[in-house]
């Protein structure tokens, strides 16, 4: 293999003189990692509560006065927006990419620590400028998540005005942000792994989040477009997205444009960044079970690989969200067949997380239960999304609850599962410290179950034919008055599931000041995080040498080791298995 | 442990939900039976698939739960039984589409002798139009909008003269003929969904869409917007009444044609 010097080379640090220097202006990827963590968690309960509100306003219509229908689509839009981009994508690249990536690799840190942190500080200008919206005239955009012009900009939508504009404005500079903090994960992924780490014995959590990061550098540009041109037709009057049309009685200057050239911009970005978000998730949650089953992620080589051909499909199935906006209706044969072909990578992951399982000795400590909860919704998430992948299939079902139902699944609650897995998870490794495992499980078990409940009868009220996006439905013949008190059910259990999020931050937060002292490997795993000198590790991560690997990550339960599991470090002890090296 | 019961419990739960719940879909309108028959086809197969592995994954949490002594096995890769997967995953794959792009072809595929009406989505409300005796809609554009002309019509073109314009958000339609929804909008996407019909389709300013059906039983539906168009989204209603022939015939005779609103039009403004 090649070995690239990039790695070992140490003048590049600069170790940090000042509390300031190391805890806020920091190019420490540990500390900028906790930074975007803690940001985008923050904004995440914002979104929380506006779902919460939402949830209010759909279970028991007209009972708080100030949800009107503008502050609803407010609600609606907000949330939407916040928890795909600035909490998950924020979360799972700019979080557990900058933590994970150098450690499990063997580097220092990142290859560009000074871009690192710039691209943490723009990601909370981005934040900051996002929340601002909250406080202008007219408040933020109501133009639900997906901004479809002409009415994301035109009266008659709230935040027309300004709202719009802060949130493209925001959306712009999240990608500036992201742009610079990706390059780096790409680059450090690429050249700074130590001696010994080939990409096929990285751990899948680096594979996912590598694959995933690509992914992100090569579909925002088409949201950042999308964003500029909108904001063109918005401030200065160009006619990108917009036809002649008419605008509360009169009409606007506009002529020519085309609304249908935005979904595709949109969705050439949206639908890979359901991949964004769910393969840094699928790798995470392969280490877990792997770890905590005590045994090898079965078909390694073939997890990468359905990793790689799953982002390279994202690109070529975005479509499959505009089978019903009126767009050649010819294209719904071609992305009905890539969108159900991308099925057939998807599955071989889950058949092999469940085959990991299989034979193994399964510790069911509170991140494996999450990462079981994780196969359970997934699955759920993913056969739905074969309905809706299919063509004419979508048909009855696009625009209704089985949407919201099927997108909350398995992009909601799968990824925040593997998120609160992998939280657990690492936490004794970030914070050296272990926090209480009856608050962890009762945490689980609220979280997995209530999410369920939330979400499976939306399935149900989609396919009696409930259309999303209504602020109430009012007196509506077909549907019977049974599906109010499932949406008063569905109300109660999600605000059962938001407050107890409370126990998850008790538990994190007291943990990390009252905490037992925890074990530098509590979980007994073999990638190259748990092995560091120090726990937590320190700035540069390795003290004088770097580690050398010898093996791939999964070396549990090797027949005649003497522990059931080998840390990647550990040299072969015998000439059997030298070849590996 | 626990978690492997709850598992089992949450698939059983599921089916019964399934079977129980009161929430399914509406008795179909129209003769879109196939995009019926491709859900429920979905529907066995997902669930299929759901209930087995999902009862796979809770018997092999409960079996190789961790005990005293307990070791796991150490098998990299199978790849046959990766093969194997993959081969049968894929036929799932083919079962489900094959119908799915069938319904679709038939879905695109207007027949010769559909009936065509327009239906015109505005903030926040429905209109129609029905082409008149030559069969034919005439031009529209947004700069004809106008309080006397609401349609957009180009008064200039004779086959919009017959046009019969139909206001206040409710349209009849035949029982057993094909017709051709054409879907044009003044302002912002809307779309056209009526739950009993199953098909639906966006209006989009500055083209023109269209859906097609064959209403197969008597009746008023409510037509909904299904595409998220600014705050009265939630209020855009209309109904589809869909009568027997001669029903509609009649109720269609009490709509004005273009030409007689302009000549009501310019009665009214005193114009010569």
């Amino acid at each position: 293999m090649t070995y690239t010097t990039i790695a070992e080379d140490t003048r590049a640090l600069h170790h940090p003189k000042t509390w300031v220097g190391k805890y806020v202006w920091s190019q420490d990827h540990k500390v900028i990692a906790v930074q975007y963590s803690l940001t985008a968690i923050g904004v995440g309960l914002v979104a929380l509560v506006l779902s919460g509100l939402m949830r209010l306003q759909l279970g028991f219509p007209g009972m708080i006065e100030f949800i009107t229908p503008q502050a609803y689509y407010q609600f609606v839009t907000m949330h939407g927006m916040i928890m795909v981009i600035y909490l998950l994508t924020a979360l799972l690249l700019g979080g557990f990419g900058n933590y994970m990536i150098p450690l499990m690799v063997g580097a220092r840190d990142m290859v560009f620590p000074y871009v690192n942190m710039l691209s943490y500080w723009v990601y909370l200008l981005s934040v900051i400028v996002l929340m601002a919206s909250f406080f202008v005239p007219g408040g933020p955009t109501g133009a639900g998540w997906t901004l479809y012009p002409p009415q994301a900009i035109t009266e008659g939508t709230p935040g027309a005005s300004w709202g719009i504009i802060l949130m493209l404005a925001s959306l712009g500079i999240f990608i500036v942000a992201f742009t610079m903090g990706g390059l780096n994960y790409v680059t450090t992924v690429l050249q700074a792994r130590t001696k010994g780490m080939t990409l096929m014995r990285m751990p899948c959590t680096v594979w996912g989040i590598f694959v995933a990061t690509i992914l992100g550098l090569l579909a925002f540009p088409a949201l950042l477009v999308a964003a500029v041109m909108m904001m063109l037709d918005r401030v200065i009057g160009t006619s990108f997205f917009m036809p002649s049309i008419i605008s509360m009685g009169e009409p606007l200057a506009h002529s020519g444009g085309s609304p249908i050239l935005f979904q595709h911009l949109f969705w050439f970005f949206g639908h890979p960044e359901v991949y964004i978000v769910a393969l840094p998730a699928f790798g995470i949650v392969s280490d877990l079970i792997s770890t905590h089953a005590r045994k090898n992620i079965f078909g390694y080589r073939m997890m990468v690989w359905a990793i790689i051909i799953i982002g390279v499909l994202s690109f070529f199935v975005w479509a499959h969200h505009m089978y019903v906006s009126g767009m050649n209706p010819y294209f719904g044969f071609f992305f009905a067949t890539s969108t159900l072909i991308i099925a057939v990578p998807t599955a071989i992951k889950v058949y092999n997380w469940v085959l990991t399982l299989w034979q193994g000795d399964i510790h069911l400590r509170t991140p494996m239960l999450f990462a079981i909860g994780f196969i359970f919704t997934f699955i759920h998430g993913g056969l739905t999304g074969l309905f809706l992948g299919n063509v004419s299939v979508d048909v009855p079902l696009s625009d209704t609850y089985f949407v919201v139902g099927h997108f909350h699944m398995v992009m909601g609650v799968s990824p925040i599962l593997v998120v609160f897995g992998a939280i657990y998870h690492w936490y004794p490794k970030i914070t050296g410290r272990m926090w209480n495992a009856t608050l962890g499980q009762l945490h689980f078990w609220i979280t997995f179950l209530g999410t369920y409940v939330i979400y499976l009868p939306m399935h149900y009220l989609g396919l009696l034919g409930v259309p999303r996006r209504y602020y109430e439905m009012g007196e509506t013949e077909f549907v019977p008055a049974s599906a109010q008190w499932a949406n008063e059910a569905i109300t109660i259990a999600a605000l059962t599931v938001g407050v107890a999020q409370l126990i998850f931050f008790y538990n994190m937060i007291s943990s990390y000041f009252r905490g037992p002292k925890a074990d530098p490997n509590p979980w007994g795993a073999t990638s190259l995080e748990w092995q560091t000198p120090k726990t937590p590790p320190e700035h540069g991560n390795w003290g004088p040498t770097l580690p050398t690997v010898y093996r791939w990550a999964y070396d549990y339960s090797v027949p005649g080791a003497a522990q059931d599991f080998i840390p990647q470090n550990v040299p072969p002890d015998g000439a059997a298995r030298d070849r590996d090296m | 442990m626990r978690i492997a019961i709850v598992i089992g419990l949450l698939v059983i739960g599921s089916l019964v939900f399934h079977f129980l719940s009161p929430w399914r879909q509406t008795p179909i309108a129209s003769n879109w039976g196939e995009i019926d028959n491709a859900l429920t086809i979905t529907f066995w197969v997902c669930g299929a698939v759901f209930v087995a592995l999902n009862l796979f994954l809770a018997y092999s949490v409960f079996r190789f739960r961790h005990r005293e002594g307990h070791k796991a096995t150490y098998e990299p890769e199978n790849m046959a039984l990766e093969r194997r997967l993959t081969f049968w995953t894929a036929l799932g794959i083919v079962v489900m589409l094959a119908p799915g792009l069938l319904a679709w072809n038939k879905y695109i595929s207007v027949p010769q002798d559909a009936r065509v009406v327009e239906a015109i989505g505005q903030q926040w409300q429905w209109s129609f139009r029905f082409p008149g005796e030559d069969g034919v809609l005439g031009a529209v554009a947004t700069k004809h909008i106008g309080p006397d002309n609401p349609f957009g019509l180009n008064p200039d073109d004779p086959w919009g003269h017959d046009d019969i314009l139909v206001e206040g958000g409710e349209v009849h339609l035949p029982i057993d003929q094909p017709v051709k929804i054409v879907l044009r909008s003044n302002d912002v996407l809307h779309n056209f969904y009526v739950p009993q019909f199953r098909a639906k389709m966006d209006l989009v300013p500055g083209m023109i869409t269209y859906i097609w059906l064959t209403p197969i039983r008597t009746g008023t539906f409510e037509i909904l917007c299904a595409e998220y168009c600014g705050v009265g989204h939630y209020v855009m209603r209309g109904y589809v009444v869909i009568d027997e022939e001669a029903a509609f015939e009649a109720w269609l005779s009490e709509f004005p044609t273009y030409g007689q609103t302009r000549v009501i039009a310019a009665n009214e403004s005193g114009a010569p």
